[in-house]
């Protein structure tokens, strides 16, 4: 292990602003996948060892630097305006889930199945860069397509990328689902 | 024809007798417009017409006001008709659409309270935010090698100023129908037949128009008539045999007679 190369790779982390996979780091640093790989380990040991503010970050097949939780993050988090990982509201939350599911998907569509305008929220989730522009769609109007961002799946740990949401609950699986439709059909017996 | 259109005779299913009781019982509301044929009212009236020497364009015209009315009401009802049984889901499937809807929210809605564990056990992540320095530039698109000559050239025409078009007379165009009508006649009758399309190939569209009617003439008067094998085909023109029969046989009896 060449303390050089872990050296390279913790400047490379630096400089880049979004996260690099092994082999960008392998190439910028002129150096083979395994090696780069066994100076990032190190590199995260180091890191550890000597409590510095920023740790390794592995988020599906990237690698990137991040201020180290506790204190670095939370100081961090206060210079960033809008900062992607703080105020995220449920319904801001319940949009992201929506696009992160149906992805690429529109804002009529997101709008149909929360039941209201979400125009604010999906406004909000792009400034926080949560979410970007994919496209247009056929539908009405060709609206404009979102999806998740890299920024979306650092933020919320998914270390798998999207293959780490959970399955989305069916209609069979609903714990709820009958309960919630006796109680309606008993109110449209009343009014029926 | 009949002094107006109201006096037009009427008879279907839903309805038997003059139009103007039949715009009256649709005013009235007595007789459901859903129900009457709008295209045999104007077929009634059509034949009223093929019957009629003269053409009155007053009594036309207030048929085709009075039909266009009666056409705009009825697809208003008809179209009224489906918003209404939109609107009036029954509630056992609006409680169901419904029940659905909420199904499908929830699961979203629990999908993001998820998220919000998921943020929550993830700790408070700041990562730096900007651009990429070493991001692999994105290729150019390549440009296609252009030719400013030509494009000169394709502004130039734009620059010309168009030719004036001279208002100051405005000549009368008249195509002449009998021409026609003789010519055509001629053709029947000495050659039994001949195609349209190669009579009138060359001529301008006015020339086309005014043989096309003539032909149309001479059908009406039982001296020719026109098939085609399908549409857009050569139209071919022959002598109609029925006429022809009669014609004779009206000549016997004259023959006879005489």
């Amino acid at each position: 292990m060449s303390d050089d190369l872990v050296s390279i790779c913790e400047a490379l982390l630096f400089v880049a602003g979004d996260p690099l996979t092994l082999p960008e780091l392998a190439a910028a640093a002129e150096a083979d996948e395994d090696a780069v790989q066994a100076a990032l380990t190190e590199l995260e040991r180091r890191l550890t060892e000597r409590g510095a503010g920023v740790v390794l970050d592995r988020t599906g097949p990237r690698l990137g630097l991040r201020a180290a939780p506790g204190a670095p993050a939370e100081a961090a988090s206060r210079l960033q305006e809008r900062a992607p990982e703080r105020g995220l509201s449920p319904a801001a939350l319940e949009a992201l889930a929506v696009v992160a599911y149906l992805q690429p998907i529109g804002r009529p569509e997101i709008a149909r199945i929360r039941g209201v305008s979400s125009d604010a929220v999906v406004a909000g989730l792009l400034e926080r860069e949560l979410i970007e522009e994919a496209g247009r769609g056929d539908g009405l109007g060709a609206p404009v397509l979102y999806r998740t961002t890299t920024v979306f799946e650092r933020i919320f740990g998914l270390e798998e990328g999207l293959e780490g949401l959970p399955r989305l609950e069916t209609a069979d699986d609903e714990v709820d689902g009958a309960e919630l439709r006796q109680r309606l059909h008993a109110v449209a017996a009343e009014r029926g | 024809m009949n002094g107006s259109v109201l006096e037009l005779d009427l008879d279907f299913d839903a309805f038997s007798g003059p139009f103007d009781l039949l715009l009256a019982l649709v005013l009235r509301e007595e007789l459901e417009l859903v129900e009457v044929p709008i295209v045999d009212v104007v077929l009634a009236y059509l034949v009223q017409l093929e019957g009629a020497e003269e053409i009155d364009l007053e009594s036309l015209s207030e048929f085709l006001v009075l039909v266009a009315a009666l056409c705009e009401l009825k697809s208003r009802l008809l179209v009224d008709a489906d918003a209404e049984d939109e609107e009036e889901l029954d509630a056992e499937s609006a409680a169901e659409e419904l029940a659905l809807r909420l199904a499908e929210y929830q699961r979203f809605k629990r999908a993001a309270e998820w998220l919000a564990g998921q943020r929550a056990a993830a700790g408070l992540r700041v990562f730096r935010r900007g651009p990429a320095p070493y991001a692999p530039p994105r290729p150019a698109a390549p440009l296609v090698e252009e030719q400013p000559g030509r494009l000169a050239e394709a502004i130039l025409h734009l620059l010309e100023p168009p030719q004036r078009v001279d208002t100051t007379t405005i000549r009368r165009r008249a195509v002449a129908m009998r021409p026609f009508v003789e010519r055509f006649r001629m053709l029947v009758r000495g050659r039994g037949g001949f195609v349209f399309d190669d009579e009138v190939a060359g001529l301008e569209r006015g020339a086309q128009a005014a043989a096309f009617v003539a032909l149309l003439e001479l059908i009406k008067r039982g001296e020719a008539r026109a098939s085609q094998a399908e549409l857009f085909a050569p139209i071919r023109v022959g002598r109609d045999e029925k006429t022809m029969r009669i014609s004779a046989q009206v000549l016997d009896a004259t023959e006879a007679v005489a």
